[in-house]
């Protein structure tokens, strides 16, 4: 389960919606694990930036340990790579769909604080653990990276 | 035409099949008047990448279409997935087929995030969603019973295979839905307009004939000033019991 899931989840439990303690769940007894994938996808973590619940992925990544992350969220031009933005556009055989789109992009590259974004929010997987909600105290398990949030009867 | 993914791996015994249904509604968000009114939705490259969220994945081939043919149907690639299942083995291999197709025909990669073992979205934050797709189980024929729920949603202990019933009792969860068909669509229902996305939030849900689908339609639109419904795709013209419908539900500045 990655870590950007979390900034999508809160407590199943109906009546612990309206409190703010029930977001974000907080991860214990993690085992963790990093799924590399392809390539840093750098459209996607500018336009994420502000869907990003800051704070509270802070909240998350020292509960696992993970390194501090800033205080406040990175900027889109943090995530860029200086030199790169600069680089005259060079034509490459034009794939078919957004192919201006992409040429454009194609010359940005990826900073090393977005490489690290994209580990932390992408990469980095709950493997085997729980989530805790922070109101109620119930736990969620995640097994096999599959987090389970159905609720016993009594709570339903 | 926009290819399908696979499922190939997805075990039937216990996952429901891809069919009827579920290729209307890929029909449905790539026909060109729903791509249409999808892009104007949401092409704005600058804005933030949209959440698709899908309740009740099954196989996942909806979400892997939607998830690997972003650019055609909302206009860019930077989309978010994330589905929901009541059926853990259905966690597993939806997400197995998100990824095969995303990285099989996705031309441009769009975000994988989890399949989650939930009931409905009931784990989902509030007006965090800005796709919502629901094939419900809409068969009129009685809910299984629950309480087997937590035993039947694991394999057996110490075996490698889950058993018949088990299976029988999964299955029955993809399509039983109770009195009209309506009982877990309308849990559901209640549910679109805290998740949506206040703003930009849209919603479809499969309908069949038996779910009383003009019924249904006046309730949503009783939900309140600028709450919209519409049925923008349909299949078996024939009055046959199983006619299909889905509908789009959305909400306009009142």
């Amino acid at each position: 389960m990655k870590l950007l899931t979390l900034n999508f989840l809160t407590c199943a439990i109906k009546t612990c919606k309206t409190s703010p303690a029930s977001f974000p769940l907080h991860p214990r007894d993690c085992e963790l694990e990093v799924v590399e994938s392809e390539s840093v996808n750098l459209p996607f973590l500018k336009n994420i930036l502000p869907r990003l619940m800051w704070d509270e992925l802070r909240v998350i990544a020292d509960e696992l340990g993970l390194p501090a992350l800033p205080s406040t969220p990175p900027t889109r031009d943090d995530l860029v790579e200086p030199s790169s933005s600069s680089t005259t556009t060079i034509s490459h055989a034009q794939n078919a769909g957004n192919a201006a789109e992409g040429q454009q992009q194609a010359e940005e590259k990826p900073s090393q604080t977005a490489r690290d974004l994209h580990r932390v929010l992408l990469e980095t997987c709950i493997k085997e653990g729980k989530l805790v909600c922070g109101n109620c105290g119930h736990e969620y398990k995640v097994m096999e990276g599959v987090a389970n949030f159905l609720l016993p009867g009594h709570l339903v | 035409m926009l290819p399908t993914p696979s499922t190939s791996h997805v075990c039937f015994d216990r996952v429901y099949e891809p069919a009827e249904d579920s290729f209307l509604l890929l029909d449905t968000i790539s026909s060109s008047s729903e791509a249409a009114f999808l892009r104007e939705r949401f092409h704005e490259a600058s804005s933030t990448p949209p959440l698709i969220l899908e309740v009740g994945v099954g196989s996942g081939v909806v979400l892997a279409f939607a998830a690997a043919n972003a650019s055609s149907v909302l206009g860019r690639h930077d989309v978010l997935t994330l589905g929901t299942d009541i059926n853990s083995f259905a966690c597993k291999a939806a997400s197995q087929t998100v990824e095969s197709a995303i990285k099989d025909f996705g031309c441009k990669p769009s975000v994988f995030l989890d399949i989650v073992n939930c009931d409905l979205a009931s784990a989902v934050r509030s007006h965090s969603v800005d796709v919502f797709i629901f094939n419900p189980p809409y068969v009129p024929a009685e809910l299984p019973d629950l309480s087997r729920h937590q035993s039947f949603n694991t394999l057996p202990a110490g075996k490698e295979s889950t058993t018949f019933e088990q299976d029988s009792y999964l299955l029955e969860l993809s399509y039983a839905g109770g009195e009209d068909g309506m009982v877990v669509a309308n849990r559901m229902l209640e549910q679109i307009p805290e998740i949506l996305d206040e703003e930009r939030g849209v919603a479809y849900v499969l309908l069949c004939a038996q779910n009383k689908p003009e019924e249904v339609k006046r309730r949503i639109r009783d939900w309140g000033p600028g709450w919209m419904v519409e049925t923008v795709g349909s299949s078996g013209k024939q009055a046959g019991w199983e006619k299909l419908q889905i509908v789009r539900i959305w909400k306009t500045a009142a």
